[in-house]
């Protein structure tokens, strides 16, 4: 295809992609080098019959023109990402330099809520990803004994939880996950203790977002893996079987390396969307013993007086390199991949 | 004949087992809510026993009837949810039609260029189609409040069609590549020109693929919440941020049934499109992984 008529034709995707993928990200490097302005007091003297005070307060209009003359702020070079909020470079020398052990270090170092949303985030993303692959792969081997009737019905249900809207799926299970919901209510009887609940047990908060999470992403597992069951050569399964190999034998030799490189395909998609999980922390109102990078971002974002967005940009920009990092097996892949094709 | 393809009663038992317990798990929650979006408060959160939601004590109590549509006036009627379904229909319309307009172009061109450009074009779609939807949006906030075109829906729209871009063009790229080259370029030795071929030749066998990528463009615009939250203001709202704003005020009585009520409503319509596209589902979350 000439290089004209290729970008006639895909012009109006890079247009949009430029517009509003590229240039925010630009946007966002830019607005973590700012903070915004410092309100401007001013102190006035009021005087009432009963004698005169004076009192300070947010001068408003000269507040405004700051606003209107430097829109993104004050510029703070790194502070944004060496602050408390973010890296919080300060606070860890403090601790390293003064603690009691290893477990104070870790306690304390838990305690900045960045490091509290980084510690959710990778223990989400890496605990959920290989269990709801498992969750999936242990579906897809049962649905495929199915006899044909059933397996549509249930591969409808399994996708469910997959295809729900995230805030949605979060508030149902969290609805039921509530003290005077199905599940809470028998997760207190069960346990014999009548004040467990999710606000009160970061535990339990952080058990049953990993739960949601393995439920919302196995049926993507399921469904790939079952795909894949469907390819596996069953010549090689009936010679294996001919030569004495038992069902466990056959899945773990044949069906398994036959599935290997769609597993590696699910576990990097996978990685790298769980790495942005969000919704489950608003819908099941975890954020005081759960948050996750993608959530401080919103919860500057929609900040109660002011809207931080040099805060939120920094955020944004250290997520941006985790992403970054997860993606590089992906890139990687793509690369040889495209290699291979061309040669 | 196969050999030993009977599996013994026990692994039959474990499986079938296992199944059931997923599909419960599966779907219980949503059979659950459903079923308590048409009950009071005090039964759908039963301080005694959850027993109580399935009989419908309170609500035969409070109402004079075992199931009340009090949460769905709440939400549909007084907290004009209605207004945000619609909005949700304009947005995730658009953002699917003109996704599929100007990604079945791009994804096009990608499949037929040889060039080492496309590649690299795609490679970019890859780092774009990774990046958390919520850094993008504190990207906007500033701009969209400088240009004054915060709020409105045109702007979520677009900005939901870009967010959509990349997997839309991985998906239409590798679906084109599976139409064979020499049916476009016969109609072009014949005398068409790329954009002649494109329309009279490819364009009717192209539908499968653009229905299933379709289907996704779909539940990305609808199960959107950190743009429409973040860049909608409170009456252009769609479901899900109407939800989310539901929980905000959640403190006054029975509002949390209203909240039940509109998350039953809103998992309807995808509940309507598994059940008439599963097969397409299913086949595209496949295609992409095949493929890789």
């Amino acid at each position: 295809m000439p290089h004209r008529t290729f970008f006639v034709f895909i012009f109006p995707s890079i247009l949009a992609m430029v517009l509003f993928i590229t240039l925010p990200i630009l946007s966002v490097v830019v607005q973590s080098l700012f903070v915004q302005h410092e309100a401007v007091l001013i102190t006035v003297e009021n005087c009432t019959p009963f004698g005169c005070e004076t009192q300070t307060r947010v001068d408003t209009a000269a507040m405004q023109k700051l606003q209107a003359d430097q829109p993104m702020g004050q510029f703070a070079g790194f502070a944004n990402y060496l602050n408390r909020n973010h890296l919080a470079v300060d606070e860890i020398g403090a601790i390293l330099a003064d603690n009691r052990g290893f477990g104070d270090v870790a306690a304390r170092i838990f305690n900045l809520p960045f490091y509290k949303a980084l510690s959710f985030t990778l223990v989400y993303c890496f605990l959920v990803t290989p269990l709801a692959m498992a969750l999936g792969f242990a579906i897809a081997l049962a649905v495929n004994t199915l006899p044909g009737l059933l397996k549509g019905p249930t591969i409808f249900v399994s996708i469910l939880p997959m295809i729900i809207t995230p805030l949605v799926g979060s508030l149902i299970l969290a609805w039921m996950f509530n003290p005077s919901g199905i599940l809470g209510a028998t997760l207190q009887s069960l346990t014999g203790d009548p004040t467990l609940s999710l606000r009160a047990s970061p535990v339990l908060t952080w058990i049953v977002l990993l739960v949601y999470g393995v439920w919302t992403n196995g049926p993507f597992s399921f469904v790939v893996f079952y795909a894949g069951l469907q390819t596996v050569p069953q010549d090689t399964v009936e010679s294996a079987k001919i030569d004495g190999a038992s069902r466990w034998e056959v899945t773990r030799h044949v069906i398994m390396p036959h599935l290997a490189p769609l597993a590696t395909f699910v576990a990097l998609v996978q990685l790298m969307d769980n790495f942005r999980v969000f919704e489950p922390i608003v819908g099941f109102s975890a954020e005081a013993n759960a948050t996750s990078l993608s959530w401080l971002v919103f919860n500057d974002l929609v900040g109660q007086d002011a809207q931080l967005f040099g805060s939120a940009a920094s955020t944004s920009v250290i997520t941006i390199v985790g992403v970054l990092i997860l993606l590089t097996p992906v890139l990687r892949r793509t690369w040889r991949e495209f290699n291979r094709k061309a040669v | 004949m196969s050999v030993a393809t009977r599996r013994p009663v026990a692994l039959n038992a474990l499986i079938l087992a296992f199944l059931v317990i997923w599909v419960i798990a599966a779907a219980f929650p949503f059979a659950w809510t459903v079923w308590g979006s048409f009950k009071v408060e005090a039964d759908f959160f039963s301080r005694q026993s959850w027993w109580s939601a399935i009989e419908g004590t309170r609500t035969q109590a409070q109402t004079g009837g075992a199931f009340t549509l009090a949460g769905y006036d709440g939400a549909w009627v007084k907290n004009e949810f209605w207004k945000a379904a619609i909005n949700t229909l304009i947005v995730t319309l658009s953002v699917t039609l003109i996704s599929l307009t100007i990604g079945t172009l791009g994804g096009y061109a990608l499949a037929r260029s040889g060039y080492r450009y496309a590649f690299w074009i795609l490679i970019a779609a890859l780092i774009f189609r990774a990046m958390p939807h919520i850094t993008l949006v504190s990207g906007y906030m500033l701009p969209f409040f400088q240009l004054n075109i915060w709020g409105v829906l045109p702007t979520t729209i677009i900005v939901l069609v870009a967010i959509n871009q990349p997997f839309t063009l991985w998906m239409l790229h590798s679906f084109f590549l599976s139409i064979p080259k020499d049916l476009d370029e016969s109609a072009m030795v014949d005398g068409c020109t790329r954009f002649q071929a494109f329309r009279m030749v490819i364009i009717p066998v192209m539908w499968p693929g653009v229905i299933t990528t379709g289907l996704f463009s779909f539940l990305l615009g609808y199960n959107d919440f950190a743009v429409t939250s973040m860049l909608l203001a409170q009456e252009n709202q769609t479901m899900v941020p109407k939800i989310a704003s539901f929980l905000g005020s959640i403190q006054n009585e029975g509002n949390v049934m209203f909240a039940v009520a509109a998350v039953v409503s809103a998992t309807v319509p995808l509940f309507i499109l598994v059940l008439f596209f599963q097969r397409q589902i299913v086949s595209g979350l496949t295609a992409g992984a095949v493929k890789g």
